[in-house]
C-alpha cells in the first residue's frame, strides 16, 4: 500500500536549526568579544537585510513592487526624532512606535497607491514618498532641510550600551523579519500568499482576496520598513530629510533582493551579504560601487532572473527555510 | 489679479516641457507596457551629450538638437533591442529592475564624468526675451517656444498613429500583441522604433529642461515623476490628455510656488494624488492607443 506523505521540512533546514542558534547567540554576545567596527557594520548589515526581508515579501510575493519603501524608512526615522526631542518616553520605544506609525500610515497611502497598477503602483509610491520628504524638510520643529541631531536624547547613556542596544535592536529587525517571513509562508495564510504570486485569478476564483492579501503585505513591509528607520535614526543619532526618504533604501533593497534571488528567504540574506561585501570593497572608488552593483542587478535579471539563491537551489535543491509542502509516496508494509 | 494670470500663464507653458517628458513614457508604457524608470535620466543624458556638443562645436543648443535627437534614437533603439526586449512578459518585474538598474548606472556614470556639479544651456538673448501682453502680464518667448515644440511633436506622433502603416503596426501592437505578430509584425523592431521615439522625444525635453533652469546628474529622477504624473492627471493612454495632465501639473507648482517656494513641487504631487482620489483614470482616460 502506498501512503503519502507531506514534507514540510529538509535534513539541511533541520541541521540548519543548530546553526541560526549559533548565529544568534554569536550576533547578541557581540558586545563583549567583537570591536566598535565590527558591531557598527553587523548592525548596519541586520538593518539591510531586514529591509531586503520586507521588500521581498512586498515584491517577491505580494507582486507589489514598490519603489517607495524609503517613505517608511524616513517616516520611522522621524518618529525616532519625535520621541527623541519631546522627552518623557525611552528612546528606545521608538522602534515599535515607528512600526506602528508606518502601518497606519500605510493604510492611508495604499487608499491612494493601490490604484495604481503594475509598474505604475512602484511609481506612484515614489510620488508620496518624495511628497513626504518635502513635508519633513520643511518642518523647522523637526530641523528642517539640514536634519537634526537626537545626540541629546542619549546624555546618559555610555557608549558601550548605545552600540549593545543598536545591535540588539537590529538582530532582533534582521533575524526577526527572516523569522516572520518563514512564519507567514508556513501559515495557513502563506498558502493564500504564494496562490496570489502564482495566479491571481486562480486565487481568486478559491476564494483569496488579492486586494486584501497585498494589503496585508503591504502593512507588514512598511512596519518593517519603518522599525529599520528608528533603528538607523537611533545608531545615527542624526536624521536628514535627503538621507532618510532617499530612494537609495529602496535601490539597496532591489540591489539585495534581485541579486540575491527574489520570492525566496535565503535569496535577501545571501543578497544583503553580497551587497554589503560589495559596498565595503568598493568604498574607495565613490560612484563606481554603485555602477557595478546597477550592472550586477541586470545581468543577474538577464541571466538568472531567480537570482544566486535561485541557481544554486535549482543546481543542488537546498533549502535553509522550506516553506513549501512537498508531497512523497512511501511504500507501507 | 493680473499677478496670477502671469503665474497660471507660466505654468501652462511649464506644461508644454512636462508633455515632453511623459510622451515617450506613455508611448512605451502604450506599445509594449513598458516602464523605462530610467526615463528622467536618459533626459539628462541627453542634456549631457548637448552640453558636450555645444562646449566642443560652439553650437546653438537648438541646433544641437539635430545631432543629439538622432543619436538618443539609436541608443534607444539598441539599449531596447538588445537588453529590454528579453525582460518583457507577463511579469512586470524583469523591465522594471532592469530600467532602474540602469538609472542607477546612468546617474553615477554621468556623475563620474561631468562631477556634480550644475550645469546649463545658454541661448543667449532668448533666453530672457519676453512678450508683454498688456497689463504687466509677460510671456518668455522660450516658454512659447517649448510649448509650440510640444504641440508639434503630440501633433506629429498623433499622425504617425493614425495616418502611417508604422502607426498602424504600433497600434495594432498595443492592442494585441499576439495577433500583430500572427499579421507579420516583427514586435521586437517594433518596440526598438518605439523606444527609439520615446528617446527622440525626451532628448528633446532634457535639452528644453537644460535652457531653461540648471541641471546635475541627479535631478533624472524627479523628471521621471513629473513625466508619470502628467501621464496619470491626463489618462493613460491618451496623447492630448498628456499635454492637459502636463498644463494642470505645471499650474499646480507655478501656483504652489508662487505662494510658497519650498512647496512649489509638493503641490504638483498633491494635484496629482487628488486626481487619483477624485478620476482615478485621470482626465481623458483612452487606455486604447499610445
Amino acid at each position: 500500500m502506498i501512503q503519502y506523505v507531506v514534507h514540510r521540512t529538509t535534513r539541511l533546514s533541520r541541521y540548519a536549526v543548530v546553526l541560526w542558534a549559533l548565529a544568534i547567540a554569536g550576533l547578541c554576545t557581540m558586545p563583549w568579544w567583537a570591536s566598535r567596527a565590527q558591531i557598527g557594520t553587523t548592525t548596519t548589515f541586520l538593518g539591510i537585510l531586514a529591509l531586503a526581508q520586507m521588500w521581498n515579501l512586498l515584491a517577491g510575493f505580494g507582486g507589489l513592487v514598490s519603489i517607495g519603501q524609503q517613505a517608511f524608512v524616513g517616516l520611522g526615522a522621524y518618529v525616532a526624532v519625535i520621541v527623541a526631542l519631546q522627552g518623557g518616553l525611552n528612546v528606545y520605544a521608538a522602534v515599535p512606535l515607528a512600526g506602528i506609525a508606518s502601518a497606519v500610515a500605510a493604510w492611508g497611502i495604499a487608499f491612494l497607491v493601490f490604484r495604481l497598477r503594475g509598474a505604475y503602483f512602484g511609481i506612484g509610491t515614489w510620488v508620496v514618498a518624495e511628497l513626504l520628504r518635502i513635508v519633513f524638510a520643511n518642518t523647522s520643529s523637526l530641523g528642517g532641510g539640514s536634519g537634526v541631531s537626537i545626540t541629546s536624547a542619549f546624555a546618559g547613556i555610555g557608549r558601550w550600551q548605545r552600540d549593545a542596544f543598536s545591535l540588539w535592536i537590529a538582530a532582533t529587525l534582521g533575524l526577526g523579519a527572516v523569522a516572520l517571513v518563514f512564519a507567514l509562508l508556513r501559515s495557513p495564510r502563506g498558502l493564500a500568499f504564494g496562490a496570489v504570486r502564482d495566479s491571481e485569478p486562480a486565487a481568486e476564483s478559491l476564494g483569496v482576496s488579492a486586494r486584501r492579501v497585498k494589503l496585508t503585505l503591504y502593512l507588514i513591509s512598511s512596519a518593517g520598513c519603518g522599525m529599520v528607520g528608528a533603528l538607523l535614526a537611533i545608531s545615527n543619532l542624526r536624521v536628514s530629510p535627503d538621507s532618510a526618504f532617499s530612494v537609495d533604501w529602496t535601490a539597496i533593497m532591489f540591489f539585495s533582493v534581485v541579486i540575491g534571488g527574489i520570492g525566496t528567504i535565503e535569496g535577501p540574506l545571501l543578497g544583503s551579504i553580497i551587497y554589503l561585501t560589495l559596498r565595503q570593497s568598493l568604498a574607495q572608488f565613490g560612484g563606481w560601487y554603485l555602477i557595478i552593483l546597477g550592472v550586477c542587478a541586470v545581468l543577474v535579471m538577464r541571466t538568472a532572473p531567480r537570482g544566486l539563491w535561485g541557481v544554486l537551489a535549482d543546481r543542488w535543491d537546498i533549502r535553509l527555510f522550506p516553506y513549501d509542502r512537498r508531497v512523497s509516496a512511501e511504500e507501507t508494509k | 489679479m493680473l499677478g496670477w494670470l502671469d503665474t497660471i500663464l507660466q505654468g501652462l507653458m511649464l506644461g508644454g516641457l512636462y508633455a515632453l517628458f511623459a510622451t515617450g513614457l506613455s508611448l512605451t508604457f502604450g506599445v509594449m507596457r513598458l516602464v523605462n524608470i530610467a526615463h528622467g535620466d536618459f533626459s539628462i543624458l541627453a542634456a549631457y551629450i548637448a552640453l558636450v556638443v555645444v562646449q566642443w562645436l560652439g553650437w546653438s543648443p537648438f541646433l544641437a538638437l539635430l545631432l543629439v535627437v538622432p543619436l538618443m534614437a539609436v541608443v534607444g533603439y539598441v539599449v531596447q533591442t538588445t537588453l529590454l526586449n528579453q525582460t518583457l512578459g507577463p511579469d512586470i518585474l524583469p523591465p522594471l529592475l532592469v530600467t532602474f538598474g540602469l538609472s542607477i548606472v546612468l546617474q553615477n556614470g554621468l556623475m563620474e564624468g561631468f562631477s556634480a556639479d550644475s550645469r546649463g544651456l545658454s541661448i543667449g538673448a532668448l533666453q530672457t526675451a519676453s512678450i508683454p501682453l498688456g497689463g504687466g502680464v509677460a510671456v518668455g518667448v522660450f516658454p512659447i517656444i517649448t510649448f509650440a515644440t510640444a504641440v508639434i511633436v503630440l501633433g506629429a506622433m498623433s499622425w504617425l498613429f493614425h495616418s502611417t502603416t508604422l502607426g498602424r503596426a504600433l497600434r495594432a501592437t498595443s492592442d494585441d500583441q499576439t495577433t500583430a505578430q500572427l499579421m507579420g509584425i516583427d514586435n521586437r523592431h517594433l518596440y526598438g522604433i518605439a523606444m527609439a521615439i520615446s528617446m527622440a522625444v525626451v532628448a528633446i525635453a532634457g535639452v528644453f529642461l537644460a535652457i531653461r533652469t540648471t541641471f546635475d546628474p541627479s535631478v533624472g529622477p524627479a523628471r521621471l515623476l513629473y513625466a508619470f504624473e502628467a501621464v496619470i492627471i491626463g489618462g493613460l493612454g491618451s496623447l492630448w490628455g498628456t499635454l492637459a495632465g502636463g498644463m494642470v501639473l505645471g499650474v499646480a507648482q507655478t501656483v504652489g510656488f508662487s505662494l510658497s517656494p519650498a512647496w512649489g513641487i509638493a503641490a504638483g504631487h498633491l494635484a496629482f494624488l487628488l486626481v487619483l482620489i477624485l478620476r482615478p483614470n485621470g482626465l481623458f482616460p483612452k487606455t486604447r492607443d499610445a
